[in-house]
């Protein structure tokens, strides 16, 4: 994560939101995640981003690795319903505190 | 096949439903001509005699049998052969890569190595990206095409790239502390060279075409409002 150049934006993900865990009414299944990724509105839409690796960043108090950013790998599983929702795995369920932050989607493994 | 021509034969007792042919057994036989092959043997059936297979070699029985069936592998006729290759990744390509230290960077494909990873190079010069290798996976492959005939990537393979093994010497006590500060990771002058002898014939291409040096040398990005399940690369 070093910025090579100050100022040089390398964007080669696309922003996605956490909006909770697969559910029913009353009961919530935390080992997959909805996500809500930007700009995709349609089932169609979605297979593109289907195998597409994610990774929820987020900030600690103790450093690891030398580094106080912690991150938790996923990828992107089937869509959820009609109107571009994905359904996410990831290597370890994510905390509820992730719900409504954001995760990155990246645009590999690429299939272009 | 044959060089006679053959015409397809035709079944000579069609069903006319399953299990039940068109021809009983006596018709049958007068057609196959079972009575002309008698006719002309002199009223027998011809007989060949049994061929005697050759002896097989006196097997001794073995000293030794194994108290629980000894399982055999299974057959594995499995080819370890490269990943394939998108048909959009053809030598001369220009590559977006997607993750690792040189993110972004468009980039020219050389080749593909045996190992199935992608050699790639920047130019150097141009994007400071060197003679690399890829995984086929991380990398976005745009329709811009570099023209590439110049190039020679024959020499370089998977063993290029390994780690170089250095043999370990005994150290003593004083060099030890010495020693640690000596090791560097220079660049060897040879992999230097190889550089720039492959990017020279690929910066002359380059230039030939209008701004194909500066969309090499900048970066790709996803902007706001980019999408990229829509994007064409």
């Amino acid at each position: 994560m070093v910025k090579e150049r100050q100022g040089e934006r390398c964007r080669l993900y696309t922003r996605g939101t956490i909006l909770g865990y697969k559910r029913s009414k009353s009961n919530q299944y935390p080992n997959t995640s909805l996500v809500q990724i930007e700009n995709v509105n349609t089932k169609d839409e979605v297979s593109w981003y289907q195998g597409k690796k994610m990774a929820y960043v987020y900030k600690a108090k103790v450093k690891k690795n030398g580094s106080h950013y912690r991150c938790i790998w996923g990828k992107v599983t089937r869509p959820h319903g009609n109107t571009g929702i994905v359904r996410a795995k990831f290597k370890s369920n994510l905390p509820p505190k992730s719900m409504g932050s954001r995760v990155r989607v990246f645009m590999y493994p690429s299939n272009i | 096949m044959a060089p006679q021509q053959r015409k397809p034969h035709v079944c000579r007792n069609p069903d006319l439903i399953r299990g039940v042919g068109k021809y009983s057994r006596s018709k049958m036989y007068h057609k196959r001509g079972l009575w002309a092959i008698k006719a002309k043997n002199g009223g027998a059936f011809p007989k060949h005699e049994k061929k005697v297979a050759d002896a097989a070699p006196a097997v001794k029985p073995p000293k030794f049998y194994p108290a629980d069936d000894v399982k055999k592998p299974l057959v594995n006729k499995r080819k370890a052969r490269p990943t394939k290759l998108r048909a959009s990744i053809t030598p001369g390509t220009v590559l977006i890569i997607l993750a690792g230290r040189f993110k972004g960077k468009r980039v020219v494909f050389l080749k593909q190595l045996t190992s199935g990873l992608l050699l790639v190079t920047g130019p150097f010069k141009i994007n400071g990206v060197p003679l690399r290798r890829v995984n086929q996976s991380y990398v976005i492959a745009t329709s811009t095409k570099v023209d590439i005939s110049g190039v020679d990537a024959q020499k370089f393979d998977d063993k290029y790239f390994g780690k170089k093994v250095e043999k370990k010497k005994t150290k003593s006590e004083g060099e030890f502390f010495e020693a640690e500060k000596e090791e560097k990771n220079t660049l060897p002058q040879d992999k230097k060279d190889d550089q720039k002898s492959v990017d020279a014939a690929l910066i002359k291409s380059i230039e030939a075409v209008p701004d194909l040096k500066s969309y090499l040398g900048a970066r790709f990005s996803l902007k706001a409002g980019m999408k990229p399940h829509e994007l064409v690369f």
